[in-house]
């Protein structure tokens, strides 16, 4: 008891006095400085190493694919992104119809999937009842958890079926006849095909766009909210010209990600694709993406040129989603530099 | 002032037709769900026998399980996280600690998030031109270095973000103290951070175990029992896609299977991630 209430000081000096640097062998002196600190050089070197681990990997994909796409490069020249041929018999290979094909498909996503997800964010937002919000929030979750191969089977055994009997000959019949936007919907019902890579990937990119989305909307602030609520304004009103006007930044960050996203997806496509390396107009006609194409024929690639033409199309994949997600984060730092209230 | 009874019948109509576009929204996004997971218990369940997980893939017409598919994905994706776990704590420590304004740690952080989002695929065909093409063969080691890579970003994003919600105050107490600096992160940091880096090494655990795409390029398959790691490995996901797209129906019926072990298993990980988050912090 008494030891504990004595003030710092006499313990200190007692404590100096006993191990007298004269009298006590080295072993048993206090020590001066702090115990393992010896040690701090290897975990900052290890800690900086590691993070100089990912800067390397992101040069390392950068230069594994300039320097394995090079002979591809260097026989077609830059007009390789411009050439729709595809042909490994007679070794000519052109990147225009698997480009278009990504671009395509990820265009029909983010036209399907970033409306969808903004009504999930606003109903999680606005009208969810509290008790069921963390719950729904998960379930969203959960749709970015499911593996790419398994929405790929299923966009196969059961969604194709689906556009072809029924779908599509209903589209066909009601757009096909039109004038301009007739040309997209045209030809046989295959139910393969953009539209059907298209409506997976929104699904796929839905999750994403929908959390970021909120994330933004946790920003605005409660009081600006409740202020328009207090004049009478609908929920409807809300969400358009006080969440969305104010979160515009963020909403086109959140989109930009589901792009992202969507570019370099794989598995789902290969399924559903067709894997037709021809530029169609009609959106149910099949195609292919630079993924699915990698994906389908990298293991049978024979032949220095094929390997290297499919490299140099994951190297152009790589380009554009660098280019999209540099843009993303962007978007996003400057969105969430607002603070909440 | 008097209210135009018009103007208010239009508002409120165009509220309640958004508010059922809401809903719609929702329902349709969780019915996407339900309807995956009905198709995959549906078409999963029945052919789920014992043999699933004692023999290995057969021939089409023959009997067989998927036993060396589960063998070869959970080595693969063991050393995986084996070694992104370490790396990945050890770099997001320090952009939370060490870098956490300085210039290598903003270039650090800018990597990053574009790994985190960047297609598996480009992972692959980079690992493909780093060891496969090298060495000369597909391996099992290719296989779980590609899936680090890809659990990686994940550990570092998490691992960061739990460091900085630990109180600035608790560090100076604690280096006020005389404790050395790595000292202070492992028994203070990493203590009170430790629910939320479990849940991100968990979240990165789930998320390459259903990845395909990377695992084409690097450990092929092997329709032979191996579980050696030099040499082509097959896992649960490719074995998927190769029955899946298969026209036999025997085949097709295992690939049913498989996506449902998968699934179930990454589901379970998803939300037991969310729980261990949620009741720790």
């Amino acid at each position: 008891m008494m030891e504990e209430t004595a003030p710092a000081g006499t313990m200190a000096s007692r404590n100096s006095n006993a191990f007298d640097q004269a009298k006590v062998p080295a072993a048993q002196r206090p020590r001066l400085v702090a115990f393992g600190s010896g040690f701090e050089p290897v975990f900052g070197l290890a800690s900086r190493a590691a993070a100089l681990l990912v800067v390397l990997v992101m040069a390392g994909i950068f230069a594994t694919l300039c320097y394995q796409s090079f002979p591809a490069f260097k026989t077609f020249g830059l007009p390789f992104i411009f050439n729709s041929s595809w042909n490994p018999v007679t070794d000519k290979f052109g990147a225009l119809p698997a480009v278009t094909g990504t671009l395509i498909t990820s265009i029909v996503a983010v036209v399907c999937g970033a409306p969808l997800a903004l009504g999930v964010a606003f109903y999680l937002n606005e009208l969810c009842p509290f008790r069921l919000r963390s719950i729904l929030t998960t379930t969203i979750e959960l749709l970015a958890a499911i593996p790419s191969i398994i929405y790929g089977m299923w966009g196969l055994f059961v969604l194709v079926p689906i556009m072809s009997k029924i779908i599509q000959p209903a589209v066909i019949n009601a757009l096909g006849p039109l004038p301009l936007i007739g040309a997209f919907f045209q030809g046989p019902p295959f139910g393969i095909g953009m539209l059907t890579a298209g409506l997976i990937l929104s699904i796929m990119i839905l999750p994403f766009i929908a959390s970021v989305s909120l994330q933004a909307f946790a920003t605005v602030p409660v009081a600006l909210r409740e202020a328009a609520y207090g004049t009478g304004a609908s929920v409807w009103e809300v969400c358009y010209r006080i969440i969305l006007p104010y979160t515009k930044t963020g909403i086109i960050g959140a989109i930009m990600l589901g792009l992202g996203r969507a570019l370099g997806e794989t598995m789902a496509v290969t399924f559903v694709i067709g894997n037709a390396h021809r530029i169609q107009m009609s959106l149910f006609a099949p195609g292919t993406t630079i993924s699915a194409t990698l994906a389908n024929e990298f293991t049978e690639a024979f032949g220095k040129m094929y390997l290297s033409s499919l490299l140099a199309l994951g190297l152009i994949l790589f380009a554009i989603t660098f280019v999209v997600l540099v843009i993303t984060r962007i978007l996003l730092h400057s969105a969430n530099r607002k603070i909440p209230v | 002032m008097k209210l135009d009874p018009g103007i208010l019948r239009k508002r409120r109509l165009m509220n309640r037709f958004m508010i059922g576009l809401f809903h719609l929204a929702m329902i349709v996004s969780i019915g996407v769900l339900a309807a995956i997971l009905i198709k995959l218990v549906a078409d999963g369940v029945h052919s789920l026998a014992p043999s699933v997980f004692t023999m290995s893939t057969p021939a089409p017409g023959s009997k067989g399980g998927l036993f060396n598919a589960i063998v070869g994905s959970v080595l693969v994706v063991f050393f995986a996280i084996l070694f992104a776990v370490p790396i990945g704590v050890l770099a997001g420590t320090y952009l939370a600690e060490y870098g956490r304004d300085s210039r290598f740690g903003h270039v650090v952080r800018f990597c990053n998030d574009i790994l985190l989002s960047a297609p598996s695929i480009i992972t692959g065909l980079f690992i493909y031109g780093l060891v496969v093409l090298p060495v000369g063969h597909f391996s099992g080691w290719a296989g779980a270095l590609a899936l680090c890579f890809i659990a990686l970003p994940v550990i570092i994003r998490t691992t960061e973000d739990m460091l900085r919600l630990v109180p600035d105050t608790l560090r100076e107490a604690t280096i006020a103290l005389g404790c050395p600096y790595w000292k202070m992160i492992v028994s203070i940091g990493w203590r009170a951070a430790r629910p939320g880096i479990v849940t991100g090494i968990i979240l990165a655990l789930a998320r390459i175990s259903g990845e395909t795409a990377p695992l084409l390029f690097t450990s092929l398959n092997n329709q032979f029992t191996s579980f050696s790691m030099n040499a082509p490995l097959s896992t649960l996901p490719i074995v998927i896609f190769q029955f899946a797209m298969s026209p036999y129906r025997d085949w097709q019926q295992l690939a049913w299977v498989g996506s449902l072990l998968i699934t179930v298993t990454v589901l379970a990980l998803s939300i037991f991630a969310r729980l261990f988050s949620r009741r720790k912090t």
